[in-house]
């Protein structure tokens, strides 16, 4: 059975993002840009099944500029069998991504979607449901644990009130969360062979994706900056201060 | 004029506060506020949300299969409901988050996720970049407005309001697909660090593994997750897991109590989003009393357990 | 231990700085069918790399001739000079000597520039692998250097393999270069065992901290170059600042300490602070911000200092070596010179015998020799430094003799009987506030759970001997603030923040027994220094 796994090129996680004086964006340049974190650990999850004999083909999946090649051959060289750049030079919302994604799913009919749980930049979260709603299949989120068992997976989930548990038919999407596993070294041999593996590069516009535009993100600001607030003398004093703020 | 529909939260027996803030959310969009309850046996809940203020009307849908919230099965019956809506809203909590947008692809349109502030109906603002930085997120062309409210920027809507229960059955029949199994509460009472609403957290200035049973003390006193900076977790006074800044957790509790931290840059990454920072420490000069809502020159030796007595 | 996996190169560059990459460029154009990696510990191509920097063009302009249509970005001419020698609130303007005039000059940011000529050298075919820490030598069985072992990750910090282990492969070539810039931990490994500085000087160093400023708008002005020497240093502390302004509002500001100095007291991080809050620099920066920051150790011994830069299957070329320029506070070009220098070499004769003798004729030690007598001459102090090195620069050099450079590490006074000179610094506003918050600006990173990369070789010394001598200088001469004295009395321990640390090497250097062994820490950790 195939795997696809969705991969996104966001800014390093160790970069200190800057907004832009002009609010437009984000300062990129000559920033470090990289795998999404999130996405890394689906990958390696997606690999340890092919490893454990459950899948024959991992598959990497990113929409982007031709610049996120560079993040599909990390993906290549941390091991996946095949890439495949979809096209485009637009910033696309999550629902066209899952839109296009979908197309890629009409072609390949894998078993598996795995994807990182949120990208770290825009932090929307959206993608994998979405992609589940349209292709109308099972969606397990934020999970940290997945048991495959035939055509059907047993999926911990990283829920606000401990770890749920929920079963799956397969084919499904699933999103992993950070504890899911701890993605691999690339190895230098790998890198070179990462370089003859086939990449594929897929124009968006041949996929007849429709591409839902009904969101503009604008005005980038810094976020508000904490000030100094007030000082209390003793216990009591903090005490009613909590109360009055009715935080406790 | 804005008809708003949110979808409760809920564990089965009790309505979660993130569904009261949704509703101040939707207060500040202006317009009606439905409230729609699923699941299963779920007519207390439906009367508990009818409490909340500004609300005028609540739906109990109870069925069998909406008993757990798989996204597949609720997502469903949202979009039956949707079609009457301007806005549909849920919590940015696990719940919300993995629910809203099987909703928004349903319904052909993009979500706008976490909701900090309200600009108009169409226009939000909302984190991104882990909080770096703040953006004007605008819905255009009449579409139908799908998001999840941010937690930790709104307060819990009031309790002032008598809205009416309707019942109503289902319209879709379970998705086959996907089975509820179980939850598994995290060990202990203690709310978990990431998802707590009340941190209380501890430094380096604990001096020891066992003083660090005064902060866990403290924690459970008023139901809060325990935290630490990276210099305690270094001093192995508590385990990694604990630690919040730069390299730990970064977290955005309604309250944040932080007990001999000195507020390095790197610490105060991890709570920069927190509602309200209390500091104490002995050190007047500590960084953190410069970003600290209250701050408490003092022995948190002596503090803790004067908080603890008055807390009762 | 199971057997490394084996990948063969016909040469193996460790370090993408300047001279590195250069060497690697010039390889491939003279013989493009050469196999040529460069290997590099940091994530992504200048992490690492922190300087001014003025640069000339020169080898450039040999390099990559048509690099002045597409440059690297941030690359601004030079429009001006200026030398100001400070007091407290004061300050002078001094003329501006020969080797500081730099017009046709630029100012770039270093690390920027060796991102662009990494695209330039995988445009060649070099394969560039960031992200990999050459940790270790690799020996032919006749003792002589054959390429090097990349060091395992995923070790925790217990010293056991994790679930992410992955051992470290080996690169087999016949040639070894190396450009792992000041204090390169496999270049101190290699000059001991082949006695490479037998007939040297020892290698004398500077601390040099950097901050990127954003400031407000006309604060800055593109293409003036400012040097600023005196306060706030003692007359016995060598050293000053640089004020360098580019476009965009940004200004690059920074200050070097030689590490010959003796105060056991000294903070080199708080000199550059105190510099930062003179009414002349607190004037540019206040209402700024601090984009990024950081520090890296200079070579400053300079001619007398050189250890013979060949060995059986390896060279050692740019700051490895030591081939800065130090009254024009430069090394770039020496180090760029060095690397094309290598590769022709290596084109013509294909191994590493007889570099040595043609970097001594080369252009890259004439311009050492002449100024070889120029930072010894400080070692009298500021005022007797100022008029030999005026005398050195007068003679281009051509008197004969030849002062001798000291070590470092036996500079320090010891505490007893040993009083700090009074150096009138201020109460300062400017961020950061301390080190910890600098380190901040850093964007250091290194996985916590991984052994300690800072040895100290004998643990003891420190609270039985140094406590007592010095007080713990690494306290206070790390830039990073990695070092820390905890507990009292017996419970005294040093705790290593070794997570803080950005490798500047400075601990290596100046600790006065010697016993901080810095090594690489798993591949890909360190600073991520932008336009630095």
């Amino acid at each position: 059975m195939k795997i696809l796994v969705g991969i996104k090129r966001v800014v390093d996680y160790n970069v200190r993002v800057r907004v832009l004086p002009d609010g437009s964006g984000v300062d990129t340049d000559g920033v470090k840009m990289s795998v999404n974190p999130f996405d890394e650990i689906a990958l390696e999850e997606a690999l340890r099944i092919r490893e454990a004999g459950n899948a024959d083909e991992v598959i990497v999946v990113s929409a982007g500029g031709d610049e996120c090649q560079q993040q599909l051959r990390t993906g290549l060289a941390m091991g996946a069998d095949r890439a495949i750049q979809i096209q485009t030079s637009e910033s696309l919302q999550p629902l066209s991504v899952a839109r296009a994604f979908l197309k890629i799913i009409e072609q390949e009919d894998p078993a598996l979607v795995i994807l990182g749980k949120q990208a770290i930049d825009d932090d929307n979260s959206q993608t994998a449901q979405m992609l589940a709603a349209l292709w109308d299949r099972p969606q397990a989120t934020f999970a940290s644990k997945m048991v495959l068992n035939g055509t059907t997976a047993a999926v911990t989930r990283e829920v606000d009130a401990g770890l749920e548990t929920i079963e799956v038919d397969l084919p499904a999407v699933i999103s992993v969360d950070l504890r899911m596993n701890e993605p691999r070294f690339v190895k230098l041999p790998d890198i070179m062979k990462a370089k003859r593996k086939p990449l594929d590069v897929v124009p968006l516009e041949e996929l007849g994706v429709a591409i839902e535009g009904n969101i503009g993100v604008t005005n980038y600001a810094p976020p508000p900056q904490r000030e100094k607030g007030i000082m209390v003398e003793d216990a009591a004093q903090l005490v009613q201060e909590l109360k009055n703020r009715g935080l406790i | 004029m804005s008809k708003i529909l949110i979808i409760a939260e809920h564990d089965g027996s009790s309505l979660n506060n993130s569904t009261a803030k949704c509703v101040s959310c939707a207060q500040a969009i202006g317009g009606e506020i439905d409230i729609v309850v699923f699941g299963n046996g779920v007519d207390a809940i439906a009367a508990e949300a009818a409490k909340l203020d500004s609300v005028s009307k609540v739906l109990a849908v109870n069925a069998e299969h909406l008993a757990a919230p798989l996204a597949a099965n609720w997502a469903a019956e949202a979009l039956t409901l949707a079609a009457n809506y301007s806005h549909v809203l849920g919590p940015s909590t696990t719940f919300g988050r993995d629910l809203m947008p099987r909703i928004a692809a349903l319904a052909g349109v993009n979500q706008v996720s976490d909701i900090m502030a309200v600009n108009s109906p169409t226009s939000f603002k909302r984190p991104v970049y882990a909080g770096n930085a703040i953006v004007d997120v605008d819905v255009a062309g009449g579409a139908k407005v799908i998001a999840t409210v941010r937690n930790a920027s709104w307060k819990a809507a009031a309790e002032a309001g008598s809205a009416s229960v309707e019942q109503a059955a289902a319209s879709n029949s379970a998705a086959s697909h996907t089975r509820y199994v179980g939850l598994e509460s995290e060990g202990g009472e203690r709310p978990d660090l990431q998802s707590a609403n009340r941190v209380v957290s501890g430094g380096r200035a604990l001096g020891s593994e066992e003083s660090f049973e005064l902060i866990y003390k403290l924690a459970d006193k008023i139901g809060a997750g325990v935290g630490a900076s990276r210099a305690a977790v270094d001093a192995a006074y508590c385990p990694n897991d604990m630690q919040v800044g730069q390299t730990g957790k970064i977290i955005s509790p309604d309250l944040y109590m932080a007990f001999g931290i000195s507020g390095a840059i790197q610490h105060v990454t991890g709570i920069k989003d927190a509602g309200t920072i209390v500091a104490v420490n002995k050190d007047s000069e500590a960084p953190i009393f410069e970003i600290a809502d209250i701050g408490l020159v003092g022995d948190l030796f002596t503090v803790i357990p004067e908080l603890e007595n008055l807390l009762g | 231990m199971t057997e490394r996996e084996i990948m063969e190169y016909d040469v193996i560059i460790v370090g993408a700085g300047p001279a590195g990459l250069s060497c690697a460029i010039r390889l491939k154009q003279k013989k493009p069918d050469l196999m040529v990696a460069v290997i590099e510990k940091s994530s992504e191509i200048g992490a690492h790399i922190l300087s001014g920097a003025v640069i000339e063009p020169e080898p450039l302009d040999e390099l990559l001739p048509g690099w002045r249509e597409d440059p690297p970005n941030i690359c601004i001419p030079v429009e001006r000079d200026e030398i100001w020698l400070l007091s407290q609130k004061g300050r002078r303007r001094l003329p501006t000597p020969p080797q500081q005039k730099n017009h046709g000059n630029f100012i770039v940011s270093l690390g920027a520039m060796c991102a662009w000529l990494a695209n330039k050298a995988e445009a060649l075919e070099v394969d560039i692998f960031p992200g990999y820490a050459a940790s270790e030598i690799r020996y032919t069985e006749e003792g002589a250097v054959g390429g090097v072992i990349i060091g395992d990750m995923g070790i925790g910090r217990d010293g056991q393999q994790k679930d992410t282990y992955m051992q470290g492969i080996e690169i087999h070539a016949p040639v070894t270069v190396l450009s792992e810039g000041v204090r390169g931990h496999l270049s101190k490994q290699l000059i001991r065992k082949f006695e490479l500085d037998k007939h040297s000087d020892p290698q004398t160093y500077g601390i040099g901290m950097k901050e990127l400023w954003r400031v407000k708008p006309g604060k800055s002005k593109p293409g003036l170059v400012q040097h600023t020497a005196g306060w706030p240093l003692d007359s016995h502390t060598y050293g000053g600042s640089f004020i360098y302004h580019l476009d965009k509002d940004r200004i690059a500001i920074g200050f070097v300490c030689g590490l010959d100095y003796q105060d056991p007291n000294f903070v080199p991080f708080e000199a550059f602070q105190q510099m930062k809050n003179h009414p002349m620099v607190h004037e540019m920066l206040e209402g700024g911000e601090i984009l990024s920051s950081g520090a890296r150790a200079i070579a400053e011994g300079g001619y007398q200092s050189l250890p013979k830069t060949e060995m059986p299957g390896a060279m050692i070329i740019g700051d490895s070596a030591g081939t800065l320029n130090v009254p024009k506070i430069k090394g770039t070009h020496q180090a760029m010179r060095c690397g094309i220098l290598a590769a022709d070499h290596l084109a013509e004769t294909s191994g590493a015998a007889g570099f040595d003798a043609k970097l001594r004729e080369s252009e890259v030690v004439r311009e050492l020799y002449k100024v070889r007598n120029i930072r010894p001459a400080f070692y009298k102090g500021f005022w007797r430094g100022f008029v030999r090195a005026a005398i050195e620069t007068v003679t281009a050099g051509k008197l004969p003799t030849t002062l001798s450079i000291h070590a470092d590490d036996t500079s320090l006074q010891k505490l007893d009987g040993y009083t700090s000179p009074d150096r009138h610094w201020v109460d300062r506003d400017l961020p950061p506030r301390d080190r910890l918050a600098s380190v901040y600006f850093a964007a250091t990173a290194h996985d916590e759970d991984q052994p300690i990369h800072l040895q100290i070789l004998e643990p003891d010394v420190c609270t039985s001997r140094c406590v007592k001598e010095y007080g713990n200088p690494c306290t206070r001469f790390c830039p990073a603030h990695v070092y820390e004295m905890v507990g009292e009395g017996p419970e005294m321990a040093l705790q290593i923040n070794s997570a803080n640390c950005v490798h500047c090497k400075t601990c290596d250097i100046k600790d006065p027994y010697q016993i901080i062994n810095w090594v690489t820490p798993e591949g890909g950790s360190g600073p991520n220094y932008q336009n630095m």
